[in-house]
């Protein structure tokens, strides 16, 4: 197996600093993916057919590097899988992963999640603040 | 999120209904504050990796907020709310329309009722927001508009045009 590490602006990177919650983290996953727009004209476009980097960044005004970099990063959020086929590696979408992002609700309870879990904390140390200066008061 | 503190969210499709319920470890009148007061909202409204940034907010009846949702690459995405009902620690209403950076209001929007009680040192929360028109992910991904409602747009279309080739298939 290959062990990829989570570089900065790298789709897991990202999703760590997100959220410390696994099952948060595989939707923000995907969230974070599709919010670029190249990223999701490649999703568009390989989910006609399989297609090599190459034959990807052709239809892009942008270098392969660039390319590559997103491919990588839907990779990483298994958006995306590769196959090789001789010497070279087609990518194509992974469907079933696609079909996560169908469920709308389940986006906007996380938007909930996250909000809430601020607050949480805001209040704690507001309540806390709030203590030390009755404290003080008597 | 604190599992011991209760949260709840559900929707009614049929009456275009989201209802949100969330329980705080912390006194009513801090709640209420946050949900208040712009220096606070800002500080806990925008999810990360987005921040949220109100540019006036003049908390009475027929007052208005309007704030923006920007995303780590800079974008801004600007709601205007307008206060309809106001009582004092009990409950507020606001209508919500995401907006221009004119402060022209992009309609239908939604009409949200807060209601806030305490108990034992607690405080619920409860929210439910009234879209006029559910489908439409404008209205569902608050602030989050930007690209994103256009990607799921494509996705709908394009999982709906997958679903059929692999019924194809068959």
């Amino acid at each position: 197996m290959k062990i990829n590490f989570a570089k900065p602006k790298s789709c897991a990177y990202i999703c760590n600093r997100l959220v410390s919650n696994s099952f948060l983290k595989m939707r923000r996953d995907i969230f974070q993916a599709i919010a670029d727009p190249t990223r999701r004209a490649i999703i568009a476009l390989i989910a006609l057919q399989a297609m090599t980097p190459n034959a990807i960044a052709e239809n892009f005004h942008t270098t392969r590097q660039a390319v590559s970099k997103h491919l990588r990063i839907l990779t990483e959020c298994d958006l995306v899988k590769q196959e090789s086929r001789g010497r070279e590696i087609y990518y194509s979408l992974e469907i079933e992963k696609m079909k996560e992002i169908d469920e709308w609700l389940q986006q906007y309870r996380n938007i909930w999640e996250s909000r809430f879990n601020q607050l949480d904390t805001l209040l704690s140390t507001m309540s806390a603040k709030k203590q030390a200066h009755k404290k003080q008061k008597k | 999120m604190n599992n011991d503190l209760f949260f709840d969210f559900t929707v009614d499709k049929a009456a275009k209904k989201v209802f949100v319920t969330k329980e705080f470890n912390a006194e009513l009148s801090l709640v209420w504050d946050a949900f208040t007061k712009s220096e606070i909202l800002d500080q806990w409204w925008a999810p990360e990796p987005y921040k949220a940034k109100t540019k006036y907010m003049n908390f009475t009846v027929g007052g208005k907020r309007f704030y923006a949702m920007i995303s780590p690459e800079g974008k801004e995405s600007w709601s205007l709310q307008e206060y309809t009902s106001i009582t004092p620690k009990t409950n507020f209403k606001m209508k919500n329309a995401f907006a221009d950076e004119n402060e022209n209001p992009q309609l239908p929007g939604s009409d949200w009722d807060h209601t806030f009680s305490e108990e034992g040192g607690k405080t619920t929360v409860k929210v439910t927001i009234y879209n006029e028109s559910l489908t439409r992910m404008e209205n569902l991904l608050d602030g989050f508009k930007s690209g994103f409602t256009q990607t799921l747009e494509q996705l709908d279309t394009l999982l709906q045009s997958l679903s059929e080739k692999v019924k194809g298939e068959r």
